[in-house]
């Protein structure tokens, strides 16, 4: 099926976060005759199935990353593309600061339609479709603040956005008559039945319902930890792996210039085995117990209260003494038996 | 054909996944290439990304604590 007069098929770059509304937006357009392809951009703060199946008691649910499924519900391409590096300047300076925790929202959005305008031209396509809906978000979805995004991001009138086209100024791909406006939608607000009745139209089950969004930074814990992070290196700056560990154990800040990060359960254990290369840590010898990975220089008696936290929480917790190895940065070995901390005097603000 | 080797290990979703499509897109068609992963998401991304993108899943298996994906190269 096909509207547009255009002998030519018109191509666009649909943003694919994984959820319902950018899934419906691109089958609008598909529903149109356009050539659709997905973009998905991985910042290192997306909310996937897969990071939570780090925990062993998470890994008999489905794991799927809402993206691909999405393409593939399409029949689509879908590129994801790694915009780690780039986006540490977005969450570190946001134009429009941050949301209720370190979300930069509008800045966020700015920046994936800008990265999405740069891969259209790169790529030949000729506009952008995004799942926005006038008022869903409080952010980075106001009426007041799409043109923001519009102008900022250079997408200027190439920039459709299906779902709510209705309520929004003709774009040029509908004044060219690329698409047909009157096939659009005209959804506004928080309320999500228009998207679900469509969903079903189109014979969409299964779809992905993030509770909590897409992005940890909405996140308060997760929020939390990446600042005290930056407070405890006196500057705002991350590495992949930092902002991957913060989404792993028990994150534990005794004196400001160490924190240990405890493994809960198995699977986050051999998570964290990983890391052992890049950190000193303290393995539980004569009991089952928590991998802990310590973040920081230790004196020796920082070394001790640090085994005696880790082994507060490992088997040994109510023995007289646990046996602990503990190991440096540079393969240095000790082990010693130490009694585990009580749990009255592991500090509740010692948790991040 | 030729046979590549991409270590895709410790890294989380989706990054096995950027990792084989920026692997692929310089290598020939007809050519495998075995994945080795620790995230068990994988089994389903991979194949997931393979189905769309044309490719074809030759083979996978687990042992221990990684998997592995050989990937052929779409024609």
């Amino acid at each position: 099926m096909s509207t547009q007069p255009n002998s030519e098929k018109k191509r666009a770059v649909a943003l694919i976060s994984g959820g319902l509304d950018s899934l419906l937006a691109a089958k609008v357009m598909l529903e149109q005759g356009i050539h659709v392809e997905g973009i998905n951009f991985y910042t290192g703060f997306c909310v996937e199935g897969h990071t939570h199946a780090i925990r062993k008691k998470d890994k008999a649910k489905p794991k799927r990353n809402n993206a691909l499924w999405s393409a593939e519900q399409l029949g689509i391409k879908l590129h994801i593309i790694d915009i780690i590096e780039e986006y540490k300047d977005v969450l570190i300076n946001p134009k429009h600061g941050y949301g209720a925790n370190m979300n930069p929202c509008l800045d966020c959005k700015i920046f994936m339609i800008s990265k999405a305008k740069q891969w259209m031209e790169e790529n030949g396509f000729d506009f952008i479709i995004t799942g926005e809906v006038i008022g869903q978000r409080p952010m980075s979805q106001r009426k007041d603040l799409l043109p923001i995004v519009v102008q900022e991001s250079g997408a200027d009138d190439l920039l459709v956005r299906p779902l709510c086209a209705k309520n929004l100024e003709a774009t040029l791909p509908e004044r060219e008559g690329w698409i047909d406006r009157d096939k659009m939608k005209g959804f506004s607000g928080r309320n999500r039945k228009p998207q679900m009745a469509l969903a079903k139209e189109y014979g969409f089950e299964d779809y992905a319902t993030p509770a909590g969004g897409c992005c940890f930074l909405t996140d308060k814990s997760y929020s939390d930890k990446l600042v005290d992070l930056w407070k405890a290196r006196n500057k705002k700056e991350y590495e992949l792996d930092d902002i991957m560990l913060l989404k792993v154990g028990r994150h534990i800040r005794p004196a400001p210039h160490f924190k240990l990060i405890v493994s809960r359960e198995d699977g986050e254990n051999k998570f964290l085995q990983g890391y052992k290369k890049n950190f000193a840590f303290i393995e539980i010898k004569s009991h089952n117990g928590p991998l802990t990975l310590i973040d920081g220089e230790l004196s020796d008696d920082d070394l001790k209260l640090a085994s005696r936290i880790a082994a507060r929480f490992s088997q040994g917790r109510d023995a007289d003494v646990v046996t602990v190895k503990t190991t440096t940065k540079e393969g240095r070995e000790q082990q010693f038996d130490i009694p585990p901390m009580p749990t009255s005097e592991v500090k509740q603000e010692w948790y991040i | 054909m030729s046979l590549h080797k991409l270590d895709a290990r410790h890294t989380l979703c989706p990054m096995p996944v950027i990792k084989t499509q920026n692997k692929i897109a310089g290598l020939e068609p007809g050519d495998l290439l075995e994945v080795t992963c620790t995230d068990p998401g994988a089994l389903s991304d991979i194949p997931a990304w393979c189905r769309i993108n044309g490719h074809t899943v030759k083979e996978t298996r687990e042992n221990d604590d990684e998997v592995v994906i050989v990937v052929q190269v779409a024609s």
